[in-house]
């Protein structure tokens, strides 16, 4: 029987797989991917002060000091069934089933589908895909691409494209269709844009994001957004345009983009074909919580937090005893945030099976703050409102727990 | 080995090259690095296309490629149904397209089925079904 399981070797897992080590507690690490890191593997841009976060590096960083403390890590182990037991629980994998008294999910996110006519042509692809592709297995995805969905996350992956030689058209919005509204109106892309200005290199750019704060300004911005988009990078960025459908025969060929009128509605004959062979679609990320749900671990809608998130408390603990969760399953942030999160979890668990060490408490209060000191000095915000997600969480642990 | 891999990288470095592995699929050999997935392995060589909806026969290929759409779906060393974004490339692996599926449990009675439980309460079942 171990002390806890942890699912997820990505910067949670990994940091809460040392941080119990540390105490000494019999810890087992599994991931589906065949490499550990998760998502950080892929991740690789240039912070304000210059300097590049490598998610390679990062991760390797990580996987050094869990090799220090001989950490159980099992890649290709895909955890599908979670059973309760009387004290603790079984994790049904495709390796067989591992027992444990603690368990910590660190599943991360799953990106949101976004489907645009056409979207099951191989050569269409979600963004994240594109990253890894490009990142972890230095594969190109293609000669010339285009990127449906602007938000955070595809203009990060955009740029890392680039870096690898992959060439770009542009960045357009999907076409509004019932399952695209909150990708194809052009207002709510500009304020999510707006958040992200201060990554460009463009000093207008910047000036103009200072102005964009208020929301009359956006909306203005909008109105007379440029035809030929604005550049980031080099690379055109259109949110007055929008993809209509992705052509092709057994694979991507092209895709029609038309000119969209503020609301998102598509202006009659601007259509135009534009040659391509491949596609990424970005519809954002939302937490991947499928395990605790199955183990019955109660849940709420958060928007701030990107989906349904199971309740947990600023010690990252569920309300049912010895789950605990890290990471993005709490809410999408950066890894930086992910990282911080997975050390807290793991010392709340040393700290709820160690009673008898006084300065684990201290510990666990201090990882709280450097969770929320990370929080704060994030280069990029997922979600403006992140900080209020939080503490409507928290509120939402201590109902559970009192009721 | 092929003109898809990205050798030179400004912020990663050079490609370290690792031990080259040989695998099959659908009858011919394509070779791909140690840590390369089926998946990255094919797209490697300029393959996009997986299999075909087992119904339909549309091609399909890699999605999300970390796992969670099985949409690269294929059979390896016999087996069925195995992601080729989450599964390790081989020495001598056998990975084949997915096919198209013949449908025989497609029923031809359809409209006369019962499509809500008031339509089956309503007597729209018949009295010598087995199901029941």
């Amino acid at each position: 029987m171990y002390d806890v399981v942890i699912i997820g070797a990505g910067p949670a897992g990994l940091s809460a797989a040392i941080a119990c080590r540390e105490w000494d507690l019999h810890v087992l690490v599994l991931d589906e991917f065949p490499k550990p890191g998760g998502r950080l593997l892929g991740q690789l841009h240039q912070e304000p002060s210059g300097e590049w976060w490598n998610g390679i590096q990062e991760t390797n960083l990580l996987l050094e000091k869990a090799q220090k403390y001989d950490t159980d890590i099992r890649c290709g182990v895909s955890a599908y069934h979670i059973e309760k037991l009387e004290h603790g629980y079984a994790i049904h994998t495709n390796q067989g089933s591992f027992e444990t008294e603690n368990l910590l999910l660190a599943t991360g996110a799953a990106e949101s589908a976004v489907p645009v006519p056409g979207w099951t042509l191989p050569g269409v692809m979600s963004i994240g895909a594109a990253q890894v592709m490009t990142n972890v297995h230095r594969v190109k995805v293609g000669q010339k691409g285009i990127v449906v969905g602007v938000n955070v996350l595809s203009a990060a992956i955009a740029r890392e494209l680039q870096l690898a030689g992959v060439e770009l058209h542009s960045m357009a919005l999907p076409a509004s269709n019932p399952a695209t509204v909150q990708h194809s109106n052009p207002n709510t892309v500009m304020d999510g844009l707006v958040r992200i200005a201060h990554l460009a290199p463009s000093a207008f750019l910047r000036f103009g994001s200072k102005f964009a704060k208020a929301s009359w300004v956006r909306r203005l911005a909008v109105k007379f957004y440029p035809k030929g988009g604005v550049k980031m990078w080099g690379m055109p960025i259109h949110i007055r345009k929008a993809i209509l459908s992705i052509n092709g025969n057994d694979r991507v060929e092209s895709v029609t983009m038309c000119r969209i009128n503020a609301d998102g509605e598509q202006i009659p004959g601007t259509e135009e074909n534009i040659t391509v062979d491949f596609v990424c679609i970005a519809g954002g990320l939302y937490p991947l919580t499928e395990l605790a749900a199955v183990i019955g671990c109660p849940f709420r809608y958060m928007e701030e937090l990107g989906g349904h998130v199971p309740i947990h408390s600023e010690r990252m603990e569920t309300p049912l005893k010895g789950v605990y969760v890290a990471g993005n399953i709490t809410g999408i942030e950066s890894a930086k945030v992910a990282r911080a999160q997975g050390e807290l979890a793991g010392l709340s668990i040393a700290a709820d099976k160690l009673k008898a060490h006084a300065d684990l408490q201290q510990h666990v209060e201090d990882a709280v703050k450097l969770v929320a000191t990370t929080r704060a000095d994030a280069t990029i915000q997922f979600h403006p409102h992140i900080t209020d997600g939080r503490h409507k969480m928290e509120q939402a642990f201590q109902q559970t727990k009192s009721s | 080995m092929s003109n898809h891999r990205i050798m030179d990288h400004p912020v990663l470095g050079k490609l370290e090259k690792t031990e080259e592995i040989t695998f099959i699929f659908d009858g011919k050999s394509y070779t791909g690095f140690k840590g390369d997935t089926v998946a990255s392995a094919l797209l490697a060589h300029g393959i996009r296309q997986l299999r075909v909806q087992e119904e339909s026969g549309n091609p399909r290929g890699i999605y999300c490629n970390i796992g969670h759409c099985f949409e690269c779906r294929v059979t390896i060393n016999h087996v069925e149904g195995v992601r080729s974004c989450m599964t390790p490339i081989e020495h001598n692996m056998v990975v084949e397209s997915g096919r198209l599926q013949p449908v025989p449990f497609k029923s031809t009675e359809a409209d006369k089925l019962p499509r809500t439980y008031a339509e089956f309460e309503r007597g729209l079942h018949k009295e010598d079904d087995p199901h029941v």
